[in-house]
């Protein structure tokens, strides 16, 4: 299967060197801050197609672009009946799975996309999410991904927006990724990929950092760094505020 | 007013936080029950990972009971050397429980177990405290006077002191037994305990309704910031803002079920409860029975 794909790519590698195409872009924002306000954000995405030569007008050109979350190991649990009860019977680990992933597009993905790329690039959410070995007695390991992938669609985790790339003169793009609020800090990454006929002829990365920051930065370091100290003074808030609580009431109640 | 949630990692309505503090402080005040075995499913509901609404529902409920024990202090309900005589034997207990939970998580199924636990002990709680209740409404009625408490074998052990509060001179062995029992349920299901605790000092020691609340919130307190210490230190999963959203609602919903509580008849209150029990009881049982909306669940982050 590898070598098939290889194969394909050096034969039709040739003839796109001629016309070299390039893809750049920029984000309007390269860090996002969650502050205690944070109510998700807006990425705005935006490029051009660079080109040596004029326009091949054989087949359009078409734009891909995907935003990825750090990643995580995680397990699937599938609930089935044992003795009347509903319980969690099988279990598959997923590698690495995207905390956030979303991929847009100027048309139709299995028109502008082909298999061996996709899995080259890992640019869909089915190949994005990395599943190396499942237990042998789980009969359909990929079910548990396809599940993954509809419970965090239903978050606004995992998106796909087709049509939602914006390719003007066949040189100008742009889109705009919904950034939810259950976001998660770290380093994302966002990808544009240019297509032509299904295949991947330039691709262009950039990373996006999220961070917490003020209060947020100070609690979350503080929880894990001086752990002993954090609990006690969140029994410490309890106790006082319970306590505020009695006495305001009283003074009310005369 | 939405706001993020430094640990839980999750954007939140703060009104609605506020909200479900103060419904489960009002529960507090009124029945001696923490109330995390309503908190905890709630903010499930509401999206916080299962891990961070454990821990910081306890935090919550320190706060709750501190509050509805100073409320009970004022009013002399609560029996302080029977709350001390059970925190004796609940941490005992919960000792105890921590090891026993460890062994079954490395069994596996340790979530089937703790759902067990609840619609067993829930569901033969709730029913008794209903039966019992409604007999008691029922005599109140009819004008028959109040039974006299019975001398049985919790009497004849050795080891007697004064409850003075409560009105008992009994053995310190059978306080202490409860006490433990609870601690030992206590950890493995991760509650304060107070659902257990507070039929089990009315119909096992025949303490007074009244004082059994301001009591069980006293041991509660020192249950639950155990627990809060022990989460915060090894599984870093307290949300303090989460925490602190919740508790301004819980403390002032303390007080006002304080005040309800005081105004109702024993019977009313642990009828009531009663049915409480029974509801969450009857909830986690459908959970069990029926099939689930979707059979795929993401479990807890492997790295």
């Amino acid at each position: 299967m590898r070598l098939l794909a290889v194969l394909a790519l050096l034969s039709c590698a040739a003839p796109h060197d001629a016309l070299a195409e390039d893809v750049i872009a920029g984000l309007n924002q390269t860090r996002i801050s969650i502050s205690a306000d944070f109510d998700g954000s807006e990425l705005l995405i935006f490029g051009a197609i660079k080109r040596e030569a004029p326009l091949d007008r054989s087949e359009r050109p078409e734009i891909i672009v995907t935003v990825e979350g750090p990643s995580e190991r995680l397990a699937i649990h599938k609930k089935a009946r044992i003795a009347g009860i509903w319980v969690n019977a099988e279990t598959v680990e997923i590698d690495a799975a995207p905390s956030f992933y979303s991929v847009s597009t100027s048309a139709p993905l299995d028109r502008i996309l082909r298999q061996t790329d996709d899995m080259r690039h890992a640019i869909t959410l089915a190949r994005a999410i990395r599943q190396v070995g499942a237990p042998a007695e789980v009969a359909s390991p990929e079910d548990f991904s396809q599940a993954l992938i509809r419970l965090r669609a239903g978050q606004n985790l995992y998106q796909t927006n087709i049509g939602d790339v914006r390719l003007r003169e066949a040189t100008l793009f742009d889109t705009a990724v919904a950034l939810p609020a259950n976001l998660v800090e770290g380093v994302y990454t966002a990808r544009i990929f240019l297509t032509r006929g299904g295949r991947v002829v330039s691709t262009y990365s950039t990373a996006i950092e999220v961070e917490k920051v003020g209060l947020e930065r100070f609690l979350y370091n503080l929880a894990h760094r001086q752990a002993l100290i954090y609990g006690l003074l969140s029994l410490a808030i309890a106790i006082a505020a319970g306590w505020g609580a009695s006495a305001v009431f009283r003074y009310v109640r005369g | 007013m939405q706001i993020y949630l430094p640990i839980a990692e999750i954007s939140v309505n703060a009104f609605l936080l506020l909200g479900l503090g103060g419904m489960v402080g009002i529960l507090s005040g009124m029945f001696g029950v923490g109330g995390g075995f309503l908190i905890t499913p709630l903010l499930f509901f509401v999206g916080i990972p299962p891990a961070v609404a454990v821990a910081t529902s306890a935090n919550q409920i320190v706060a709750s009971s501190v509050s509805g024990v100073l409320a009970h202090f004022r009013r002399r309900t609560v029996d302080l050397r029977m709350g001390l005589v059970l925190l004796a034997g609940g941490l005992v207990g919960s000792a105890a429980g921590v090891q026993i939970f460890n062994v079954l998580r490395q069994m596996g199924q340790v979530d089937l177990m703790v759902r067990l636990c609840y619609v067993v002990f829930l569901g033969a709680i709730g029913a008794l405290m209903f039966v019992e209740s409604l007999n008691a409404i029922r005599k109140t009625r009819k004008g028959a006077p109040p039974v006299r408490r019975r001398h049985n074998w919790i009497h004849a052990l050795p080891l007697k002191i004064k409850f003075r509060t409560s009105g008992l001179y009994i053995s310190v062995i059978p306080p202490l037994l409860v006490g433990a029992l609870v601690g030992l349920l206590a950890a493995i299901m991760g509650v304060g305990g107070g659902f257990i605790m507070v039929p089990a000092m009315i119909y096992l020691l025949g303490v007074p309704t009244k004082v059994v609340i301001g009591t069980s919130l006293f041991q509660i307190i020192f249950v639950t910031a155990f627990t809060t210490l022990l989460h915060a230190t090894t599984n870093y999963t307290v949300d303090m803002l989460l925490a602190l959203l919740l508790l301004i609602g819980g403390v002032i919903g303390a007080q006002i079920g304080t005040q309800i509580g005081l105004r109702m008849k024993a019977e009313q209150l642990r009828i009531l409860l009663a049915l409480l029990v029974l509801a969450v009881c009857g909830k986690l049982a459908l959970d069990l029975f029926l099939r689930p909306a979707d059979l795929y669940s993401i479990g807890a982050d492997l790295a």
